[in-house]
């Protein structure tokens, strides 16, 4: 019954993280209270994004194995290579632009600033008052329920086990006791998204609520994944709400739109105001958008760390037990390189990227 | 904007027509919405060849001198703001009410069970397609089947007859015992017994097949016939238009969406207390969205709500043992319609179960244990324009066990695909309505 490595929480992250771990020999079990996805993994728009600031490492790795994971067979994870094109509202977002360019570039992401003109013939639904934009061509989307479900097809292929609907109930140094106290032995994984400081306490985690509304499917009215170059992972005060344009064309037809983000809130509810002002600053983006019909509302929480990396490391003095929760909006984009990341620590190993900025220790209270 | 009122009634199909009646007796100012260009409900809707029935005339008569009532027909409410404030749109525009008190009468609409062929043209909902012939459907001369259960079969039935159209057979896949003791009980209610009767006298020379049901209906491009079984014999009828319908659901979206309570049924009702009270203060329910009882029983539950939701509640209890005696034959209709097994196992791996997402049975792995969500974010069945109106109901029947319980917990909103404009704020919108798909 025993298991190399126990990874509680089956979303894009711990299914990713049982793949790799399988893949280099560990014998894996995932322990999953809900169903596999069941919480941030499903809530968000799935999209692959090279993010600028502390995030660039981890997501320009992750995007190289994304383009790896995705040869074999994109239509299973609903992948379009959709690119992301950032747009100026004016001429200090534009140089904050351009900026962001420069320092991509250094990383190997490749992208290619737009005027207002070239930005108009990318995508000539957006308004025609906008100063520029940023394109990544190399960006894309997936349906995130299909990503995990594919990650992990892939492990239990591979020999890994998987416990669904069954509650961890408590941690030990080396392994997890379940709700039907079952104990099983091993090196754990905490892998539980916004629940993950249910388990580690000691490590903070804001929820980051986040509203997402999806169109009725409709003729194409844009290509690209567009978001408005405001868009940021950054901090903000505790009850703060932000809101940025973020749209997405689906596979579907259907068009994504986003975004808000509500600092410190947990509650599930839809709020009319914050849907409110997401649709009109996305109808000032794209006006075209007025003639769409929108289906479904829904909400998400993004569960962020006060510096606003993940915790990818051992946890100071639980022995055995590993995080990796604490990707904000990122998981989806991420999971491939914190898998790789971690299993590289598990086993003693030392890969591509630092995971000093990534190390639980940094914010333990 | 915001208009204001005393009592907000959405639904003006009897239940909801009753509880304005009732409220208006008061004095107070009441809104009436109701997504139809006239009042009537589906019961009751207008066919510009007929008077409208009598009880209807009589509502609307007695509604019509009253100046506190302000309908807004051909308004769809979509969704809710703080309050709750009800966000309404129409052909060309929305707007926002908000009552003091608010009192749900969304009825009921039609249960279908998928079967092999039953999204080919010319296949409609029994009732769906009664209300197309009363809105000018052309169905003199054509042939059709109503097949299904219930009887809202016999109701299309009479109105496609009156309409010219030759009914090949009404297929009730309830047994002919079950049917005798339904009538054999009926007349300890006067009401529905006289509306039996009338409808029973316009079929006269229908055939009306007990025990039967349509297994297959076939065609290249449009519907030519369907097969019909009593699970050995098997018989084909030429057609060119299928009506079906197993029977109703209510509508319970707008309640779901607002917390209120529901029952613990397949098909879950709105759970009220005796004056048409839900479990959320202020929030009143009645007619066939806390359980299929036909208009008899929907109007005197309208009464009581509409009454209570006032403060009227010596009128609201004095109704009370008259809405027991109507509950009663909601059981009773439902003891003796009860849906056979083999109705329920009809689908194919191939069959369509969600249109909108397009998704066949064989599509949807059965997980036992599973979470509906877990099944909704794979495949996506019901997350489409009619948010899972009609194939998680379909699923209910189907697989009833795995799914139960969280069917229809955290409902999305908006209630109906609105215009992306209004739910930014606005009144003033400059696109169309956006209609959703139906049978």
């Amino acid at each position: 019954m025993d298991s190399d490595l126990i990874v509680v929480g089956c979303g894009i992250v711990g299914a990713s993280i049982a793949l790799t771990a399988q893949k280099a020999g560990l014998r894996t079990r995932l322990i999953e209270s809900r169903f596999p996805g069941a919480g941030v993994s499903a809530a968000g728009m799935g999209h692959l994004v090279a993010l600028d600031g502390s995030e660039l490492a981890l997501s320009a790795r992750a995007l190289v194995l994304w383009r790896k994971i995705l040869e074999r067979d994109p239509e299973r994870f609903e992948y379009r290579r959709t690119g992301t094109l950032w747009v100026a509202e004016n001429d200090s977002d534009l140089a904050d632009l351009a900026e962001r360019h420069d320092r991509l570039r250094v990383v190997g992401v490749p992208c290619e600033l737009r005027d207002a003109a070239g930005l108009a013939q990318e995508e000539p639904a957006l308004a025609r008052d906008l100063a520029g934009g940023l394109l990544l061509a190399g960006d894309g989307i997936v349906y995130p329920p299909k990503a995990v479900h594919e990650f992990l097809t892939h492990a239990v292929e591979l020999g890994a086990r998987i416990e669904t609907g069954r509650r961890v109930t408590a941690l030990l140094s080396d392994g997890v006791i379940l709700e039907d106290e079952r104990r099983l032995a091993g090196a754990v994984v905490i892998a539980t998204g916004s629940a993950g400081s249910e388990l580690l306490p000691e490590l903070p985690l804001i929820p980051r609520k986040g509203h997402l509304v999806i169109t009725e499917t409709a003729p194409p009215l844009i290509r690209h994944q567009i978001v408005e170059a405001g868009y940021t992972q950054g901090l903000d005060a505790p009850g703060g709400l932000s809101i940025a344009m973020n749209v997405q064309p689906r596979p579907t037809g259907q068009l994504l739109i986003g975004s808000s983000r509500e600092n410190g809130i947990s509650d599930p509810l839809v709020s009319p105001d914050v849907t409110a002002a997401m649709m009109r600053r996305a109808l000032r983006f794209l006006p075209g958008l007025n003639r769409l019909a929108i289906t479904r509302i829904w909400t998400g929480l993004r569960p962020a760390t006060p510096d606003g990396l993940p915790y990818i490391g051992r946890v100071p003095g639980r022995g055995a037990v590993w995080a990796a929760f604490g990707h904000e909006g990122l998981g989806i984009t991420t999971a491939p390189a914190t898998a790789e990341l971690l299993v590289e620590q598990i086993l003693g190993g030392r890969g591509l990227l630092d995971p000093a900025p990534y190390d639980p220790a940094r914010c333990l209270q | 904007m915001v208009d204001d009122f005393d009592l907000v009634i959405v639904g003006a199909g009897p239940a909801g027509l009753e509880a304005a009646r009732s409220a208006s007796e008061s004095g107070r100012r009441v809104a009436v919405i109701d997504d139809n260009p006239r009042p009537g409900g589906q019961i009751w809707r207008h066919d510009p060849t007929e008077r409208p029935p009598r009880p209807l005339r009589q509502l609307l008569a007695d509604l019509e001198s009253c100046e506190a009532i302000r309908f807004f027909t051909g308004h769809r409410l979509v969704a809710f703001e703080s309050g709750p404030t009800l966000v309404l749109e129409s052909a060309t525009r929305a707007r926002r009410v908000r009552g003091q008190q608010l009192l749900l009468a969304t009825g009921a609409r039609e249960l279908f069970l998928p079967f092999p062929g039953w999204t080919l043209p010319g296949v409609y909902g029994a009732g769906g397609l009664q209300a197309l012939v009363k809105g000018g459907l052309p169905v003199a001369g054509r042939r059709v089947v109503l097949a299904g259960s219930g009887p809202l079969l016999l109701a299309s039935a009479a109105t496609l007859l009156r309409h010219g159209a030759h009914i090949e057979a009404i297929i009730e896949q309830a047994p002919t015992g079950d049917i005798a003791r339904f009538l054999a009980l009926l007349p300890r209610w006067p009401f529905q017994t006289a509306t039996a009767l009338a409808l029973l006298r316009r079929l006269l020379r229908v055939p009306y097949w007990r025990g039967f049901w349509v297994a297959e209906a076939r065609g290249r491009e449009g519907l030519t016939e369907v097969v019909v079984t009593d699970g050995q014999m098997e018989r084909t009828l030429g057609c060119e238009a299928l009506g079906t319908g197993y029977g109703l659901v209510p509508n319970i979206e707008a309640a779901n969406l607002l917390g209120c309570k529901l029952t613990a049924s397949r098909h879950p009702a709105v759970w009220v207390g005796r004056r048409g009270e839900t479990s959320r203060p202020g929030i009143y329910a009645a007619g066939e969205i806390t359980g299929i009882g036909g208009a008899g029983r929907a109007r005197l539950q309208g009464a009581l709500a509409g009454a209570a939701a006032l403060g009227n509640l010596r009128q609201a209890d004095r109704l009370f043992d008259r809405s027991r005696h109507a509950e009663a034959y909601a059981r009773h209709l439902a003891r003796h319609f009860q849906l056979g097994e083999p109705v329920r196992r009809l689908a194919r791996p191939e069959t369509v179960i969600c249109r909108c997402e397009n998704a066949a049975l064989g599509q949807i792995p059965e997980i036992p244990s599973a979470d509906s969500r877990a099944l909704r974010l794979l495949t996506r069945i019901g997350m489409g324009p009619c948010q899972g109106r009609i194939c998680l109901h379909a699923l209910a029947e189907i697989r009833p066990e795995p799914f139960l319980p969280d069917w229809f917990a955290r409902p999305r909103p908006p209630l109906f695909p609105a215009r992306l404009e209004t739910l930014a704020g606005s009144d003033d919108v400059t696109s169309p309505r956006s209609d959703v798909r139906s049978l």
